[in-house]
């Protein structure tokens, strides 16, 4: 019997998954893959609230969450493409010019 | 069609359980996997398939249309979007396991816990009881009702959520774009660079006289030996004694990928080529 | 305790009624305007007045005594029971329950101050033109002078005590200008600051005086606080008392306030002559006289005056025979006198009017002697150590005269003034009873014994005897117009005491407003008799010690007693030891607590900011990294709040 908070639960596993790979990796685009884990996990939560609540605004969300994040990413890759052309790196620790 | 494969009768139960502890399973062993390999690319196969496993899931959440959007959109554009980057910016760049900064594991390791446990107490206090009796439009209905329910309900968001995408798109353009430093060559000054670098002719496709024609093949050059010019130095990672980082832009990238870098990367040819 | 001792004419306790003033004495103000204006001219006009200041610094005293003599004039043409006008020049002070006039009382008590303020003021300033010929800043030492004599007018004149008190302060601040008037000199300005700050320990007491005058009786004038005492406490009327006396003891130079007479000698010697003899310093004097139905109603405070007046009178004299500079030997000797002055006034009613005479003849002997000495200086190219004297009667035969006879007047040598003046105090001491009587007799007594020693040993050390002169002295007599008023002292000197004292002209003129004593004694008393042997001891000894033997140049160490009189028996090391260091110690301790108590607050305030912000910046490592860990730290921490409440 699969009720939905085995999903939820699966939604928080990858959650925190993706949480450590921001906070560990240092290539920016590995980072960036780890938020896309994340938005992700939050998507099949939102499907799984729709399923519960037995309405559709959940899938509504999701969707709209899918296109956003499509969008980020389409925003956040040239970023790292335009400061990988300036600077010969792709490591996030080397953007510490904020430093004290 | 999706009604009476996964949701109907007993049976489904048990199809259900095992599709879902082996999609789960999977998902998370993927998804550990992103965060451990190596190589960026191994990790982009990874999401993937943690992609892949959640479309399935979705499925049986009654949301298909949203399974098919994940696998074309997400898994098939967004994905291959980072693949792309991955590729100009060097898949050889493998990250180190070192941790330079102190404490950031451990602190992580305890943030992720806590996090972990906090959300796990909050499922389990939460009453989740079994999914009601599913209606039409979490089977054959689901596109009508969600396009009903966009077009109405959430046509604000809709309408600036595709304000948003084509900001993106010419966010995209501005930043990617490189502006010409120098007047751009034209095709007599191209052809005498061509002339003056001492290497006239094209360079040789990878598995020219070689025994497969695969991308990754070298060619053959007349006395036996292989062409390294004739392998994209993408495929090929740096040579050994530079380090973690490539040094500059591979100046066959510009030729084997049609990019916009096109222009610009052919003004690098001459540097530091052999034969 | 027993009503105040009255007789037959003596005055009710609240004074004689005032009236107003009519004819000339409503013009009373002049006394006070003269002087002032004369002030304003000189120190206002500046160096455009240097060639004639003098001689309008010398029109306004003179001018003032005129004045002075008419009012006295009109004042005896009253019957004795109307003699005391009062003027009101306006009104000073107008709040609902504090009314302070400016007013000015001619009274008898007043007007004798009055005569001798001016006329011996008079004198002195005439001398002062041949004293500061020399000095081109004359001019503004006339204005200052004139300064002094109308706030010492002030003083006497005033009606209530506040007047009083303005009066008191401008004579303060005369006095330090004057003392300090050679101001390049050091030695100088520090015995001005002394003076300045011994008087002014003395005015916080005059000051508290009447602030608790005014607090007990709603008012400061002499009419309503006189009349408001008898119905006053006991302790509150002998606190008003000592506090009187505290403020008498600073202006007039007695124990414990008296270490500033004689560093005080630094002025020029018309400023020792006029306020450091005749004038000022017998401000405190008055004060006690004028403050007699306060005195009367406490035993307390009567003793303590005249305790006062005695531990001085054989202070100064101590003093007085070890010192070889001639203006600080009369200084000693002026202490001296104005102890026995304060001794009488301690008598009450019994001694006011003797004190009184003494007072009266003080000033023109000790003013003669003060412009003898100077004559003397000023011949000697301003050499003040006795033993560079010697010899000078033949020289300055003038000197010598006016200066002998104001020797012979201060002993006490019949028929010369001290004699009629000195023995009634003497006698009035003795004549209190008891042991206290005994006591302050004796010391009167042997005071007397002393005055007569080291004034025959300043006498002889610098008239007679061998020339001890510096190389470079050509001393002869002085211009006329510094001896004319010498003569004119001496007259007064030879005659005033007699004057006042025989046939009780003083005492039937001053009675209604002091009292008189319930006795009258004759001229010659037990007491007297004494004092003339004990006279001729001293003057006998004196000329043993000075007169036979060669007085050496340079001054021989001499006895332990002669060693602490020189040290003005170590009044200055009192002060020090129990005032001065411990001030300079509590000022430290405070500089030390503000800098390390409150500084060290401030400072480790900013520096705590200043290091915790050090330290917090480290946070800011730049990984992009840290900054998401905090974030999830945070986060993890408000889900964890939030379960917390919700749970």
């Amino acid at each position: 019997m699969v009720s939905p908070a085995h999903f939820i639960a699966l939604s928080v596993i990858l959650f925190v998954i993706g949480t450590v790979g921001v906070l560990v990796r240092r290539n920016a685009i590995v980072v960036f893959m780890s938020v896309e884990l994340m938005l992700n996990a939050a998507n099949l939560a939102f499907v799984t609230f729709a399923r519960m609540h037995n309405a559709l605004d959940g899938q509504v969300i999701a969707f709209f969450v899918m296109v956003v994040a499509a969008a980020e990413v389409v925003v956040g890759l040239a970023i790292l493409t335009s400061i990988f052309r300036a600077r010969r790196s792709a490591s996030v620790d080397d953007a510490n010019l904020m430093k004290y | 069609m999706s009604q009476h494969m996964i949701l109907a009768g007993p049976a489904a139960e048990t199809t259900r359980l095992v599709i879902f502890w082996v999609l789960a399973i999977l998902a998370v062993a993927a998804a550990t996997g992103m965060i451990l390999a190596r190589k960026a690319v191994h990790c982009a196969m990874m999401l993937a398939v943690v992609m892949l496993s959640l479309s399935v899931l979705y499925l049986m959440l009654g949301a298909p249309f949203l399974a098919f959007v994940q696998i074309i959109v997400y898994t098939g554009a967004v994905l291959m979007l980072f693949l792309f980057v991955l590729m100009i910016v060097g898949i050889s760049a493998a990250d180190s396991i070192i941790e330079t900064i102190r404490g950031q594991r451990l602190w992580a390791a305890i943030g992720s816990i806590a996090l972990l446990v906090l959300l796990v107490l909050v499922i389990g206090h939460a009453a989740i009881g079994p999914a009601p009796a599913s209606g039409a439009k979490f089977g054959d209905n689901n596109v009508n009702a969600l396009a009903a329910l966009i077009f109405t309900k959430y046509v604000f968001p809709f309408e600036l959520t595709s304000a948003l995408l084509i900001t993106a798109a010419l966010g995209a353009m501005v930043l990617a774009h490189r502006e010409r430093t120098g007047p751009k060559p034209t095709q007599r000054e191209l052809a005498e660079r061509r002339v003056a670098s001492g290497r006239p002719a094209p360079l040789p496709g990878p598995g020219t006289y070689g025994q497969h024609n695969a991308v990754d093949m070298p060619a053959l050059l007349p006395d036996g030996t292989q062409s390294s010019l004739s392998v994209s130095p993408v495929l090929t990672g740096p040579p050994p004694d530079t380090g973690d980082y490539p040094q500059g832009l591979p100046a066959e990238s510009s030729e084997s990928i049609p990019a916009s870098s096109a222009q610009s990367g052919s003004a690098t040819q001459e540097a530091g080529e052999q034969w | 305790m027993t009503g105040s001792v009255q007789s037959a004419m003596a005055l009710p306790a609240a004074g004689i009624p005032t009236l107003h003033a009519t004819g000339i004495q409503q013009a009373a103000w002049l006394l006070l305007a003269l002087p002032l204006a004369g002030a304003a001219i000189l120190l206002l006009g500046g160096k455009r007045t240097n060639s004639w200041g003098h001689l309008v610094g010398v029109a306004m005293p003179v001018l003032s005594f005129i004045y002075g003599a008419m009012a006295f004039g009109q004042m005896l043409s009253y019957p004795a029971a109307e003699r005391s006008r009062e003027i009101v020049v306006y009104q000073f002070i107008n709040v609902d329950r504090f009314q302070v006039p400016l007013g000015l009382q001619l009274d008898q008590l007043s007007i004798c101050f009055v005569l001798l303020i001016t006329g011996v003021g008079s004198l002195i300033h005439i001398f002062a033109v041949g004293y500061m010929s020399h000095d081109p800043e004359r001019r503004r030492f006339f204005g200052y002078m004139n300064l002094f004599l109308a706030a010492m007018l002030l003083l006497v004149l005033g009606s209530n005590y506040l007047a009083l008190y303005a009066g008191w302060e401008g004579v303060g601040l005369a006095s330090y200008l004057l003392i300090g008037f050679w101001q390049y000199r050091p030695a100088a300005a520090v015995a001005a600051k002394k003076a300045f700050i011994a008087n002014r320990v003395g005015d916080v007491g005059l000051s508290l005086g009447i602030m608790l005058m005014f607090a007990q009786f709603g008012t400061v004038t002499f009419t309503g606080v006189f009349s408001a005492v008898p119905s006053a406490s006991h302790g509150v009327v002998t606190a008003i008392g000592l506090l009187l006396l505290l403020g008498a003891c600073g202006k007039s130079a007695q124990v414990p306030l008296q270490s500033w007479l004689l560093d005080a000698m630094e002025g020029p010697t018309p400023v020792s002559a006029l306020i450091h003899a005749a004038t000022m310093v017998t401000a405190g004097v008055y004060l006690i006289v004028r403050s007699a139905p306060i005195f009367n109603l406490s035993a307390d405070a009567r003793i303590a005056v005249a305790i006062v007046g005695a531990v001085t009178l054989l202070f100064g004299a101590i003093i007085g025979c070890a010192k070889d500079d001639i203006k600080k030997a009369l200084a000693g000797s002026t202490m001296s006198q104005i102890g026995y002055m304060m001794l009488a006034a301690g008598l009450g009613p019994a001694g006011y009017v003797f004190a009184i005479a003494h007072l009266l003849a003080h000033g023109f002997f000790k003013a003669g002697l003060f412009l003898g000495a100077g004559s003397v200086k000023h011949e000697m190219n301003e050499e003040v150590d006795m033993r560079r004297f010697g010899g000078l009667a033949r020289v300055m035969p003038i000197t010598w005269v006016t200066f002998g006879i104001g020797y012979l007047a201060i002993i006490g040598v019949p028929p010369f003034s001290g004699f009629f003046t000195k023995d009634p105090i003497i006698d009035a001491a003795f004549a209190k009873g008891g042991t206290s009587g005994a006591l302050l007799g004796t010391a009167a007594l042997i005071g007397a014994g002393i005055t007569a020693f080291y004034m025959t040993r300043v006498m002889i050390m610098t008239f007679s005897g061998e020339r001890r002169w510096e190389e470079g002295a050509h001393p002869h007599e002085a211009p006329p117009v510094m001896t004319s008023p010498m003569i004119v002292l001496a007259i007064g000197s030879a005659a005033a005491g007699g004057f006042l004292i025989l046939a009780n002209r003083l005492l039937n003129f001053l009675g209604p407003v002091t009292g008189v004593p319930p006795t009258l004694h004759g001229i010659w008393t037990k007491s007297g008799v004494g004092a003339l042997i004990l006279l001729v001891a001293g003057v006998a000894l004196a000329w043993v010690m000075y007169g036979r033997r060669e007085v050496p140049v340079t001054a021989p160490v001499g006895s332990p007693v002669t060693v602490a009189a020189r040290k003005d028996l170590y009044g200055d090391a009192i002060n020090e030891g129990l005032l001065m260091r411990p001030g300079q110690w509590l000022t430290r301790l405070s500089v030390f607590f503000d800098n390390r108590g409150i500084d060290g607050l401030v400072n480790t305030l900013a520096a705590a900011t200043g290091g915790s912000s050090g330290r917090l910046r480290r946070v800011q490592s730049g990984f992009v990294r840290s900054y998401a860990l905090s974030m999830l730290v945070g986060a993890v921490l408000l889900v964890g709040a939030l379960l917390l409440v919700r749970l």
